[in-house]
Formats: C-alpha cells, sequence, structure tokens
C-alpha cells in the first residue's frame, strides 16, 4: 500500500514528464519548478521551524547573480554555475542566519528584510549585474559538456530534474533526526532548550539549507531565461513565496508547490488582462487566504479528505 | 570518583530584579542529593523566577549556583540539561502536533549523535522505539503512543511532559506544580509516579497542593515575597507561624 504522500508523488512526477507534451508552455512550467523549488525551500524554515525570514529574495536574486556572472564571464558550464550560485546563497544565508536567529518572531522577519535590502542595493549599484537592466544573454551552454540546453525540452528535463532533487531533498530534511528536532523548536521552543538543544545551531542549519536551496531555484532560473535581474532580488519576491507557500498549504509537502503554480498561473493569465492590476487582486487573495482558509489549498483538501474517513 | 558532597545544588544570594522589582531575593537554597524538596509560597512569591533562574532561562542579577560542586551561574539552558538538570513547565509543555511517541523520543534522541544529520531517515529513531514505550508504560501511557499529543487530556499531557522528561535521565528534577489543574484520580497518579521516579534521582518541586507536599517532600523551602521565610521538614513548617500568615495574608488580597 503506498501512502497518500507517495502517490502524490507520483502524480508530480507523471505530471512533470508529461506536461510539456500536453500543450503547456515549457517555459511557462519551467518558471513554476524554479519558483515551487524555491517556495517549498522557505516552506521548510517557516513551516517545519517556524521561521518568517522575510528576505529570501536575496538568496535566490544572488544566486542568479552568480550563476549568470560565472557561466557567461567565466564560462563555466551550467552544472557548475547554478552550484556556484547555490553555494553562494548558502554562505549568504549563514551570514544572515548568524545575525537574524538569536532574535525572535517580527524581529527575525525585519532583520532578514534589512538585510535583504541592503544586498538588493549592493546589487543596484555593481556593474557586473548591469543594474536595472540585469545580467543578460546568460548562455545556456551543454549540460555535462554533452547535452545541449539550447533544446527547450532538454533545459525542462534538467530544470525539472533539479526541482526534483530539491524536494527530495527538503523532504528527507522534514522527516530525518534532524528535521524531528525542528519540528519540535517549531512546536515548543523552550521545551526543545530545556530538553538539551542548542536550539540556535538548529535553527542556522535550517535556515542555510533553506538559503541554499532558494539558491538552487534562482540559479536555475537564470539558466532559463538567460537573465538575473533586480527583480528576483526585490522585496516583492520575499512577499511573493510568503503568498504562494500560505495559499498552498504552510507546512504541508506539497502545498508550496500547488501554491507556486497557482500564483505564477494567475499572474501569467492576469498579466495581459488587467495589467498592474495583478498586485491587487494577489493582494485580495492573500487576504482571502488568511481569512478565510488558513491551512491553504493542501491543507484545506487534507484536512477535508481525512474527516470523510 | 571524587567525593560527593551532601548537597546537589546550592545557591548563594541569588538575587533576580525586574526592572528594580525584586522577584527573587538573596534566596540560599540547598538541595540534598536524592531528596524530594518542594519550593512553596503565595502566589507570586517567586518561584517560578527561582525555577528559571536555576536553568539559566532567566540570567540573575546576581548571586551564584552550584550544581555537584561547579559553579554553573554562568551557562546556557540547554548546556544545564545537557549536565542533568531537566526542568517541567508550569503550563504543560508538549509538541503537541508531534505524536506522543515522538514527544518522548525528541527527549532520547540527541544521545544517538545524529540529531543534525538532515540527510538520514527518521526510521534511524525507531530503534528507541523499545525505550521511548517502556517510558510511555511507566506513566500509563502506551495505548496512546500513535496519539497526536494536541488530543490528550490535561493530565496526560502532564503525565507525558515527565516522561519526555525521564528521557533524559535527569540527576536532578525540577517540577513546576505538577498536579496543578488536575481532577483528583490524577492527582493520586502523578504523586504514585513523582514518588516512583524520585528513587535514584533528586526532585526539587514547586506545588500549590500542600497535600501533595506533605505526602512527598522530606524538606520544604517557603519563599514569600522573593525571600526564604522558612526551611524544614512539613511537619515543622506548617506550624511555623510566619508561614502561616504569608498564606492567610496573601489569601486575603
Ligand atoms: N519577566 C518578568 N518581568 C517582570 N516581572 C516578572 C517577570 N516574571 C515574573 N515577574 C514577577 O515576579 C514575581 C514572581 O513571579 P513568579 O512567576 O516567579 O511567581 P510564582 O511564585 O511562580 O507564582 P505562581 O504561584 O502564581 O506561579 C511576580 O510578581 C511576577 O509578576
Ligand atoms: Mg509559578
Amino acid at each position: 500500500m503506498l501512502t497518500r504522500t507517495q502517490w502524490g508523488f507520483i502524480a508530480l512526477i507523471v505530471a512533470g514528464v508529461l506536461a510539456p507534451h500536453l500543450g503547456v508552455y515549457p517555459t511557462f512550467l519551467m518558471k513554476c519548478w524554479c519558483l515551487a523549488l524555491f517556495a517549498c525551500a522557505f516552506n521548510l524554515l517557516l513551516g517545519y521551524t517556524g521561521l518568517l525570514s522575510f528576505g529570501h529574495a536575496a538568496f535566490i536574486g544572488a544566486a542568479g547573480y552568480i550563476a549568470g556572472y560565472s557561466i557567461k564571464a567565466w564560462g563555466l558550464s551550467p552544472e557548475l554555475g547554478i552550484l556556484a550560485g547555490t553555494a553562494f546563497a548558502g554562505v549568504l544565508g549563514y551570514l544572515f542566519g548568524s545575525l537574524a536567529i538569536r532574535r525572535a518572531g517580527i524581529y527575525f522577519a525585519m532583520i532578514t528584510l534589512a538585510l535583504a535590502q541592503m544586498l538588493y542595493f549592493v546589487w543596484l549599484q555593481m556593474k557586473f549585474t548591469g543594474g536595472e537592466d540585469g545580467l543578460q544573454g546568460v548562455p545556456r551552454g551543454k549540460l555535462f559538456g554533452v547535452i545541449d540546453l539550447a533544446d527547450t525540452l532538454n533545459l525542462y528535463y534538467f530544470v525539472f530534474a533539479i526541482f526534483i532533487v530539491g524536494f527530495l531533498l527538503i523532504y528527507r530534511t522534514i522527516h530525518s533526526p534532524f528535521g524531528q528536532v525542528l519540528k519540535s523548536i517549531r512546536e515548543n521552543e523552550p521545551r526543545a532548550i530545556s530538553l538539551g538543544y542548542d536550539v540556535d545551531k538548529y535553527k542556522l542549519l535550517a535556515f542555510v539549507l533553506s538559503a541554499a536551496l532558494a539558491g538552487l531555484a534562482g540559479a536555475t532560473k537564470t539558466v532559463v531565461f538567460q537573465l538575473a535581474s533586480l527583480t528576483d532580488a526585490h522585496w516583492h519576491t520575499s512577499g511573493e513565496v510568503v503568498l504562494m507557500t500560505l495559499l498552498g498549504g504552510l507546512g504541508t509537502v506539497f502545498g508550496p508547490v500547488v501554491g507556486a503554480f497557482v500564483v505564477v498561473g494567475l499572474q501569467n493569465q492576469l498579466a495581459d488582462k488587467v495589467g498592474s492590476w495583478v498586485q491587487v487582486i494577489m493582494g485580495a487573495i492573500f487576504v482571502v487566504c488568511v481569512l478565510a482558509f488558513r491551512r491553504g489549498i493542501v491543507g484545506e483538501w487534507m484536512t477535508l479528505f481525512s474527516r470523510k474517513r | 570518583m571524587p567525593l560527593q558532597s551532601e548537597f546537589i545544588l546550592e545557591t548563594c544570594e541569588l538575587t533576580k530584579a525586574f526592572k528594580g522589582f525584586v522577584a527573587v531575593s538573596s534566596v540560599n537554597l540547598k538541595v540534598k542529593r536524592g531528596s524530594i524538596h518542594a519550593l512553596i509560597g503565595p502566589n507570586g512569591a517567586g518561584k517560578t523566577t527561582t525555577f528559571n533562574l536555576l536553568t539559566k532561562f532567566l540570567a540573575p542579577t546576581s548571586g551564584t549556583i552550584t550544581f555537584n560542586g561547579a559553579d554553573i551561574t554562568s551557562e546556557k539552558p540547554a548546556e544545564i540539561a545537557r549536565r542533568g538538570i531537566v526542568r517541567s513547565f508550569q503550563i504543560s509543555a508538549t509538541f503537541p502536533h508531534l505524536t506522543v511517541l515522538e514527544n518522548v523520543r525528541i527527549g532520547l534522541q540527541r544521545e544517538l549523535g545524529t540529531s543534525f544529520h538532515f540527510w538520514k531517515s527518521e526510521k534511524s529513531l525507531e530503534q528507541l522505539n523499545g525505550r521511548a514505550m517502556e517510558l510511555l508504560e511507566s506513566v500509563d501511557l502506551a495505548s496512546f503512543a500513535k496519539t497526536v499529543t494536541v488530543e490528550l487530556p490535561y493530565g496526560r499531557k502532564r503525565a507525558l511532559e515527565i516522561a519526555t522528561t525521564l528521557a533524559l535521565d535527569p540527576e536532578l528534577m525540577l517540577l513546576d506544580e505538577p498536579t496543578q489543574g488536575m481532577g483528583h484520580e490524577d492527582v493520586g497518579r502523578v504523586v504514585d509516579l513523582i514518588r516512583k521516579v524520585s528513587a535514584n534521582r533528586t526532585i526539587l518541586m514547586v506545588e500549590h497542593n500542600l497535600g501533595v507536599v506533605a505526602d512527598l517532600s522530606d524538606t520544604i523551602t517557603v519563599l514569600a515575597r522573593g525571600a526564604v521565610l522558612a526551611e524544614g521538614p512539613y511537619s515543622e513548617v506548617s506550624k511555623n507561624p510566619l508561614v502561616l500568615e504569608a498564606y492567610v495574608g496573601s489569601e486575603q488580597q
């Protein structure tokens, strides 16, 4: 007998493999997978550790620049460029985390926001980022020197594979001895301390993992769009990932994936029709979500499902 | 083996002031190894604050704390726990959305040394299930092992808290009002449990139920307005006019 999660995972794989053959635009899908990974990484922190970071744009943005620059200027292969971006985001996560983790609640969120804003202005000032224009024309290159990523389907399956690897790593983290401690910190921090856990160290590791995986998403996104821009580093992105995670279902395995698809899908659909009203509509969805269905799409669905049985 | 002193825990002039308000004032506490020591006093006397000081959830304004001969005044709360001083909380402290079994396992898993291993399966924790079930059995919770903790009745949660504390096999256990908010039957069960687990450890407990205190404790320290008012066995303390006055006085307020 397969568990619900295993069924969900199989459905995810099948959908991911088939989707580009069912008439869905690969570029749209790739954007969704990148942001889904971003949201899953964020969920590891908020949903399973109870830490609200309002600076996650920093990681997705920074990794995009580093990957883009190392591929374009140093001629790194795409896989190495993505690794470089991911590693940079991890180091950045360590720095941000070390500064923010001593604080709790809203102070933690404010420090992460402030640090991310500082970094945003660094990117804006630095030459190599191309400022407002962004770092353009990042070549896609050949994966492992063989697979040509200029081919859209090759690129698509590469991106999907990265998502799956990131997703599985997060899943494993949640269901590991470390994940158990994270959950105990989320549930009752003083109690975890009184049982001898140095909670700050656990939070820091969770923060670094989350930042690195957010970076993996950002670096991959840069390869897809051949562009690293200020948009990803902007605080809007930090807000968007909160929305995706809450809308899909905080602290659920699949919630952030669903949330990312819904948000990116809506933005795509609405952008041509209502222009800048998109922001307002997203805001309204956020409010409805927080007021009316707190558990998010996947969370509500799961409660419904378990009640029926 | 070094010669162990008679007292496992001593405080010297322990004081805590909150912005000028002195909640704990020059407390000299000596807890005898292997005893059950009760800390009592009217509401607001500073009992919980004392616990917070002993476990370093609060930093003392002045004074020192010695555990097994070592000065632990400047250690961090998690370090204190690893030394063998484990506390419970006045309001039940469990991990509500984990199962009862998982709650106890959190207490057990640190010693495996894999608590940072995010790449390992949580199945690796199943080797602890036997010990966890034993602990649950000792508090009559074995049949609830798979229950999500939030669904337990209050009395059971307190029992689970004790089981989780016992998972660390602490040398010194601090219990903050273990019977608070419990029905009569539950109180009896917790008293039996405390007596049972006190066999090879020291217990310092805050307790309002004087019946429980009289029943269990070897020594009683009475706190009032942050200071020690009296100390001794129940038979002595309960006759002390100062103590009676403090209790009656606080009741009239
Ligand atoms: N963090 C704090 N800041 C300011 N005052 C505090 C703080 N914690 C406790 N106090 C005050 O210190 C005094 C002692 O509180 P404490 O909680 O130790 O009492 P207690 O003896 O445990 O009482 P109870 O029987 O009600 O649990 C109270 O007057 C309380 O208001
Ligand atoms: Mg108290």
